[in-house]
């Protein structure tokens, strides 16, 4: 579905203002000498990268991996100075960055709802800037709803009415509305509380096999990738570090900074264990049942 | 109620309505010129400082001078276009009025626009990107409605600048509720400047009010707000609208413009000449408080139809002659000299002069021995000369001086009324006052005899448009005039206007005018 093949960006170009309608391959050369003057000033450098159809990866790394960059270079919210896009066979470079973006769904970091935009409205910007008939609009937007478990009663409802994770619910649906094949998730449930996002997500893996999709998402969150991915795309200072599915980055046969990644989860659900075996002796400061988490689902 | 009350309440609807369209038309065009403007700024960082820039030293201008310095532009630019195209632009009233409005309204606009648009969450402006907006469509549909509050707070701003500023159009010939406050000074009507003011005042809080409303509406997402606000404009708009409407309709029959300077006089001639129109059906409109230089240029342009000029201005101010003829021989020359030269039709003289004179108190003159302005020349050196705004720029002024080569301690302008005052209190012992002005017999002021004629006469005239050079209905309406009103009639007349105690309109004077000569 995406095939991601030597793909640079450097960081000059992605301070600019992107307008991609206005990059040409003239000069592409010119920019390929100056990228590689230094290493530090690259945000992804010589990415290769295959997402099969029906699959769901997560890209994960620290603060200024890059991961978010690549991201968008498959939607062309940025553009590569050099290496190949395609999505579905077609080169991305060559394809209008609107109806392109109109055809994969987006979901945020930080949510992005259109705060001026019922959630109804939010739901159906996609479709209608595809000029859908407004009763096929309103009959998707029911549709959706019902998919991410939201009432119906909260389509005329602003989004700054709704919990953090009923908002993210939202951003999904908005990202699905156009029935995109190919869905792109930038920290998707990184801005709600832990048990939302738990549900979030498995509700997400759902959607996701129920409808064929295909996922890309980036976290920083080990834990939420190996819960929801197929494959994971390790990534440190603009590089792939490492890629595999969960069970392959688990094994001992990593190298030593993969495995002091994948470590972190397993060390802290043993310490958690722990925990609970200890007994009622162990110093604790739990202010028992009911303490406020887990209250409302998002 | 007060008369004077009542004659400002019967102005009211037709000023305040004029008001409201010129206001509403300003406000119109700066959002039409201001938005486009801000949206560049934002877009192109290189344009937003000179943007910005620019409409700050707009506002920087004085208003007044701003609306006047649109009246040479557009008298040039008509000139232009009448060459090149066939076509003049009207240069008085309305369109500069608006222009200058136009300009003065832009920086709020402009200002919070460009802060409601750099202002916006980056969140937003990438996530209408993700979905696949096409640039416009990002603008309109998530950049315009996120920064529409910070808008509508710059457009509230520039709607009462613009109705607070619509005040002085009146200088430039567009009928405003300026017009009860520079009529009202000049005649000493507070109640006039006060209704003006008050009037101005309550327009602008309404205006403010509904569009608050549209912006509480735009900021909390609620329509209701919103519509409300805007079927207000709406409304208000409307009903300004109703009686030009009317004027629609009576345009049709042909509108006669009356034109008057800023004096006392002037206003209760226009009335005169306007009442005298009116009786025979037609409809009037009248351009009072124009400037001397104005005035002039505005009949031969054909932006007014018909008001009264003095000959010894026309003589030095327009013909820029020098000399000092009898008389009729000017009179002559100037009637044909007109026609030649701008088409325009001396009607004929009304009977009075207004001229130009020396005056003093009476006991002052008599204690210095002065009767002529011959015996005032030893004494000017130790004597403070209070004079009206234009006088010590006229040419009269220069060829008194240099005829007698009068040479006085001190010289001050004043307004008419606060020269008049300057005499009494002494502040100043020689005024430049007007023969028909009726504080002179009120005050018992010496009028100084000009025993080597070095001004030149001033018998009031009427002017027609060349327009109006051929209109029956016109020259039937004004031929009783000629020569009809002698200098103690306008005298009387002018003194029920400028006088303190029981103050006339000027309406009320010309209808005692009329009366006291049968002019009905």
């Amino acid at each position: 579905m995406i095939d991601i093949a030597g793909v640079t960006k450097s960081y000059r170009q992605t301070s600019r203002r992107q307008d991609s309608r206005r990059q040409d391959s003239r000069g592409q050369n010119a920019r390929d000498q100056r990228a590689s003057d230094t290493d530090a000033s690259f945000a992804i450098q010589g990415i290769n990268l295959r997402v099969p159809e029906g699959t769901f990866i997560a890209i994960v790394g620290g603060s200024g991996s890059g991961k978010t960059t690549l991201l968008k270079t498959v939607n062309r919210l940025i553009d590569v100075d050099a290496g190949r896009v395609s999505v579905g066979g077609e080169e991305v470079a060559h394809i209008d960055p609107v109806g392109l973006r109109r055809r994969i769904g987006y979901v945020f970091q930080g949510i992005g709802l259109f705060p001026h935009m019922t959630v109804a409205e939010n739901i159906a910007i996609t479709p209608r800037l595809l000029g859908w008939a407004k009763d096929d609009i309103a009959a998707r937007v029911r549709e959706l709803l019902d998919l991410v478990a939201l009432p119906q009663t909260y389509a005329p409802r602003f989004p700054s009415a709704l919990s953090g994770g009923e908002q993210q619910r939202v951003g999904v649906a908005r990202a699905l509305a156009a029935k995109p094949k190919l869905v792109l998730m930038d920290e998707p449930f990184g801005a709600l509380d832990p048990v939302t996002r738990d549900a979030l997500g498995a509700a997400y893996r759902d959607i996701h096999a129920r409808l064929g999709l295909t996922t890309l998402m980036v976290t920083h969150d080990i834990q939420e990738a190996l819960l929801l991915a197929d494959r994971i795309v390790i990534m440190q200072k603009g590089r792939i570090l490492a890629q595999g599915t969960p069970q392959e980055l688990l094994a001992d046969d990593q190298p030593d900074g993969v495995r002091a990644l994948m470590d972190m989860p397993r060390r802290q659900a043993a310490r958690i264990a722990d925990l609970s075996h200890a007994g009622p002796a162990a110093p604790r400061n739990r202010s028992g049942p009911g303490d406020g988490i887990g209250e409302r689902d998002g | 109620m007060d008369e004077r009350v009542a004659a400002a309440l019967a102005l009211l609807p037709r000023y305040l309505s004029q008001h409201v369209i010129l206001s509403v038309a300003a406000l119109a065009a700066a959002i039409a010129v201001s938005l486009p403007l801000a949206w560049l700024a934002v877009r192109r960082e290189r344009a937003r400082w000179p943007i910005l820039a620019v409409v700050s030293l707009i506002q920087t201008i004085p208003g007044l001078a701003l609306l006047a310095l649109f009246y040479p532009l557009l008298l040039a630019l008509s000139a232009l276009a009448l060459k090149l195209a066939g076509f003049s632009i009207p240069a008085l009233g309305f369109l500069p009025a608006l222009l200058a409005l136009t300009l003065y309204a832009m920086l709020p606009i402009v200002r919070n626009t460009v802060t409601g648009l750099t202002g916006i969450d980056a969140a937003a402006g990438e996530a209408a990107d993700a979905v696949g907006m096409t640039p416009g469509q990002k603008l309109w549909q998530v950049e315009v409605p996120l920064a529409a509050p910070v808008i509508m707070a710059g457009i509230r701003t520039a709607a009462v600048w613009t109705i607070g500023a619509a005040t002085l159009s009146t200088t430039v010939g567009q009928t405003s509720l300026g017009n009860f406050i520079f009529s009202g000074l000049q005649t000493e009507n507070w109640i006039s400047v006060l209704t003006g003011c008050f009037a101005a005042v309550g327009l602008a809080l309404i205006a403010d009010l509904l569009l608050g409303l549209i912006e509480t509406g735009l900021a909390r997402r609620d329509r209701r707000y919103v519509l409300a606000g805007a079927l207000g404009l709406l409304a208000g708009t409307a009903l300004a609208l109703a009686p030009l409407a009317r004027g629609q309709e009576a345009a049709q029959k042909s509108v006669y413009v009356v034109g008057a300077k800023n004096f006392s006089e002037q206003y209760i001639l226009a009335e005169l000449i306007g009442a005298r129109l009116a009786a025979t059906g037609a409809v009037v409109e009248k351009q009072q408080g124009l400037g001397s230089a104005v005035i002039f240029r505005a009949l031969a342009a054909g932006d007014i139809d018909v008001y009264v000029d003095y000959s010894g201005t026309l003589w030095a101010n327009v013909m820029q002659r020098h000399d000092t003829p009898p008389a009729d021989d000017m009179l002559g020359e100037i009637t044909r000299w007109m026609k030649e030269r701008y088409g325009v039709t001396v009607l004929g003289r009304l009977g009075f002069e207004n001229a130009y004179v020396l005056a003093m108190r009476g006991e002052r003159a008599a204690a210095l021995n002065v009767k002529s302005i011959a015996d005032l020349v030893p004494k000017a050196p130790q004597l403070a000369l209070g004079s009206d705004l234009e006088f010590l720029s006229r040419p009269e002024w220069a060829a008194l001086r240099d005829a007698y080569g009068l040479k006085f301690a001190s010289q001050r302008s004043f307004n008419p009324t606060f020269m008049y005052r300057a005499l009494q209190d002494g502040t100043v012992d020689v005024i430049s006052a007007f023969s028909s002005d009726g504080r002179i017999a009120a005050q018992k002021l010496t009028v100084l005899t000009d025993p080597k004629h070095a001004i030149p006469s001033y018998d009031a005239v009427v002017l027609l448009s060349p327009r109006r050079a051929d209109d029956a209905r016109l020259k039937q309406a004004l031929m009783p005039l000629i020569g009809a009103i002698p200098v103690a009639a306008m005298r009387e007349a002018n003194y029920l206007v400028d006088r303190n105690a029981d103050k006339k309109t000027p309406a009320q004077a010309a209808k005692f005018l009329a009366d006291r000569l049968h002019l009905n």
